[in-house]
């Protein structure tokens, strides 16, 4: 005994006693406690390895997932229970000084920074003044190509789609519609005959081709060709935001944005009736030619889509 | 024999110092780095207890299981819209024209190993990660923890929220799928609607008209690589201002603006924020496991005519499309020109506004109290009705619009017209707040004349008398010395409960 005695340093324990009750465990029964944990740890450690077995086996995700959850669940909290309960219950104290330094220290600082830097700058005014505007200048130079090499110019291409004189329109799979091919109060999403299966196609021509009745139906004053055959042709593009205006409700004639439920009458030439869309739905002029296909009598007259600014004021003229 | 091993056992020990092994290499270290005084003061660092203190916790272990799930989903995904045709053992996709981002997030799910899980437990814990961050700052708004000196604190924690959700989004439009795809169309059009620059803007972003080939490819890059540099530089600065200023903590017995009372950083709040990443851990792969997420096979890839019913973006952007959805349908046209104000304000304008009057907001509060002191104590929300009653309104406002992004749903379930579900969102958007703001205010004041309210109360033991009196007696509180009734104490060089033999007081000798 007093051999080991001899081995032993003092450490200090700033004046606590070991029986401090800060330095003792939350737990009124330590032991229960402990051995509650190991369970706790026990089990962890078993789903982890289930885990790593299912992983080995192929089993089903939520087989990996449970095992995976339930064992780090298990061993956080076992582990938080130890901190909490088993480890001195304190509380434990720490000054906090003040951040700020002595007024002394503040002042040789700004100093060094506006004295040092100030006479070197005032002296030489003329080369900090052309190096700032030099860097500057750089700055926005670097900036614009920057920028400007992400893409390309809008141009017209946001005035126009791919919609002609004379284009087929056809459906998803590329065949033309023909005169006969729709019954009255169906729609079909159709576009410009080669289009059909390119990105831009997709997302710019894309049309909807409603048969309204078998005569030719007139939604405004100066469309009276457009609807041949009670066939009448919109924009597919939601003019809020560009969702695809996907559903017809026949009985109210209203195309439905599922996005924030804007409706267009689609016989007054899908006027919003209803939601946040501030424009009608673009009509697409149609005439039937001589085989019965269902062609466009030109391209739209405006923007499809969503508003922007450069978008000028259309009140049905070509622009 | 036996003795000469035994003197030799203790030469090594004595040459090791007391401390063993692990001294000897402390003192290496210490040899080449100076580590031992400010490493001794990082393991007495006091970490104040309190239950909304972990909130912050969560958001920074929802980002490691961020971070580990998505190095994981890398090495499969890839970003690119070139077509493919679909072969793969979800038979009802087989042979359809998808993209290839499209095909190999099929991959994932379905044929590399534990690519469900690790998909869905990402997409889990980025919802949790958002949410801990609101639910984060929603504490340190309401109890004054940004105030002087903490505002560069919450100017990071704003930024890191804002980011989260932009790297999100991203993520989230990564697979090409019918939904997410139509979330990309909705942000290529609110950046159209911006004046002057919009259209240029998007087709700089999406390097062209939508959908642009570019679009997926540098969402990849920057959800992958740059906002996650990004949020972790400000995640390690935000952490570091932690450390250096110090938490901040709730008035108690002993606390005062001059220290910090609470558990030491070793080992006891080691051992608790630990199991803490492991819960949230744990929690988030028995979520990826039993709750599906964003199962994009029943969505199916990208397809610019069509949409699915069931568009839903992911909750923290549900306020956007809320107000999107209620927002009358003004756009002003003239001079040639076309502004989408039903676009433009509630998409751009509103949470511009938002998010800088957040910002802003340390700064304008100090103006308002002239209070320009430095605060480490922490104030009940209570005490402060006009900030807490604000905060309030603003968090009815924002829950206001998320319910909004569902009228349709609404309308649906309640048999109302949509006409009615619009106007009566509207009203309740402006009018909850309104009401929220007094109503918060008179909670307030009301607490605050209740002292002691909130304080957890000791049972009273009613007994009766032989004469037949009833007298009441508080039980003693749990053990007559629960943790905060007690003095604090700075943290002891060496703490060891349970001593296994009885030393004198003060003083414990180890084994060398
Ligand atoms: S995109 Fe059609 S209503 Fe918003």
């Amino acid at each position: 005994m007093s051999d080991l005695e001899e081995h032993r340093t003092p450490v200090s324990l700033n004046g606590l006693s070991e029986d401090d009750l800060r330095l003792q465990p939350l737990a009124k029964n330590p032991q229960t406690v402990e051995r509650v944990i190991a369970v706790t740890f026990l089990f962890g450690t078993l789903f982890v390895a289930a885990f790593g077995a299912s992983f080995w086996v192929n089993a089903k995700p939520w087989i990996l997932g449970a095992t995976m959850g339930a064992g780090l669940f298990l061993l956080g909290v076992g582990l938080v229970a130890w901190g909490k309960y088993l480890m001195p219950r304190g509380p434990f104290v720490e000054e906090r000084h003040t951040l700020a330094n002595s007024d002394a220290d503040r002042e040789a600082f700004a100093a060094a920074i506006v004295e040092r830097g100030g006479s070197v700058v005032k002296r030489r005014k003329m080369l900090a003044g052309i190096l700032g505007g030099g860097m500057g200048i750089f700055g926005i130079v670097a900036l614009f190509p920057l920028l400007r090499s992400l893409g390309p110019l809008p141009k017209g291409t946001l005035f126009h789609t791919d919609w002609r004189k004379g284009s087929y329109a056809v459906d998803q799979t590329g065949r033309r519609v023909n005169v006969g091919d729709l019954a009255i109060g169906s729609i079909v999403t159709v576009f410009p005959e080669g289009t059909e299966n390119s990105d831009r196609g997709q997302a710019v021509d894309q049309t909807v081709l409603i048969r309204i009745s078998n005569q030719n139906f007139t939604t405004q004053k100066g469309r009276e060709t457009w609807g041949p055959m009670g066939y009448v042709a919109y924009s597919k593009l939601c003019t809020h935001l560009g969702c695809p205006v996907g559903l017809y409700e026949q009985q109210l004639q209203l195309l439905v944005c599922p996005c924030h439920q804007s409706m267009f009458n689609v016989t007054n030439g899908a006027i919003p009736q209803f939601g946040p869309a501030p424009r009608p739905l673009p009509q697409l002029p149609l005439y039937i030619d001589s085989n019965g296909n269902i062609r466009a009598q030109a391209d739209y007259d405006q923007p499809v889509g969503p508003g922007f600014f450069e978008r000028h004021r259309v009140t049905g003229s070509k622009l | 024999m036996s003795d000469a091993s035994a003197t030799n056992k203790r030469a090594q020990r004595e040459a090791a110092g007391p401390y063993g092994k692990i001294g000897q290499t402390l003192n290496e270290l210490d040899d080449r780095l100076g580590i031992a005084k400010g490493g001794r003061t990082f393991m007495d660092k006091i970490f104040p207890d309190h239950w909304s203190f972990m909130l912050g916790e969560i958001a920074l272990y929802s980002f490691v299981i961020l971070l580990v799930t998505g190095v994981f989903l890398t090495l499969y995904f890839v970003p690119s819209v070139a077509t493919v045709i679909y072969h793969g053992p979800y038979k009802p996709m087989d042979g359809q024209r998808v993209t290839e981002a499209w095909d190999s997030t099929m991959n994932i799910s379905f044929t590399v190993r534990g690519g469900l899980l690790m998909r869905q437990m990402h997409h889990w814990a980025c919802d949790i990660f958002v949410g801990a961050i609101v639910v984060h700052m929603a504490r340190v708004f309401f109890t004054g923890a940004f105030r002087k000196p903490r505002e560069l604190n919450w100017t990071i924690g704003l930024t890191l929220l804002i980011l989260a959700i932009g790297n999100g989004f991203l993520g989230y439009s990564l697979p090409d799928d019918l939904v997410s795809g139509t979330g990309i169309r909705i942000a290529y059009s609110i950046m159209e609607s911006i004046p002057f620059v919009g259209s240029y803007l998007a087709f700089w972003v999406f390097g062209g008209n939508f959908p642009g080939t570019a679009t997926i490819p540098r969402f990849f890059i920057l959800h992958v690589l740059i906002l996650p540099l990004v949020i972790l530089g400000l995640v390690g600065g935000h952490l570091f201002l932690l450390v250096r200023q110090k938490h901040t903590q709730f008035p108690g017995k002993g606390r005062t603006e001059k220290n910090v009372v609470g558990s030491p950083m070793f080992p006891v709040f080691i051992a608790k924020t630990t199991g803490f990443l492991f819960i949230v851990g744990g929690i988030t792969a028995l979520l990826g496991a039993f709750a599906q997420i964003n199962p994009i096979w029943q969505f199916g890839p990208y397809d610019a005519a069509r949409i699915s019913y069931a568009v839903q973006p992911d909750w923290y952007m549900g306020f956007l499309d809320g107000a999107l959805r209620i927002w009358p349908s003004w756009s002003f046209m003239g001079f040639g020109h076309t502004i989408p104000l039903e676009v433009f304000i509630p998409a751009v304008i509103l949470p511009g506004i938002i998010f800088n009057v957040a910002y802003l907001w340390p700064l304008l509060e100090r103006k308002f109290t002239k209070d320009n002191e430095i605060h480490h104590l922490l104030d009940r929300p209570s005490d402060r009705p006009k900030r807490t009653a604000f905060g309030v309104a603003v968090l009815v406002f924002l829950a206001m619009l998320h319910i909004a992004s569902s009228t349709d749903v609404i309308a649906n379930f309640f048999h109302l017209s949509l006409e009615s579900t619009l106007w009566g969102m509207r009203i309740l958007v402006i009018v909850t707040p309104i009401i929220a703001y007094p109503l918060a205010y008179k909670i307030c004041k009301e607490m605050q004349s209740y002292r002691g309210g909130g304080k957890r109360k000791t049972p009273n033991i009613v007994s009766r008398t032989a004469e037949g009196e009833y007298v009441a007696t508080p039980t003693p509180a749990y053990g007559e010395d629960v943790g905060h009734e007690l003095d604090a104490t700075p943290v002891p060089t060496y703490i060891e409960v349970e001593p296994d033999e009885p030393v004198e007081s003060g003083v414990r000798t180890v084994d060398r």
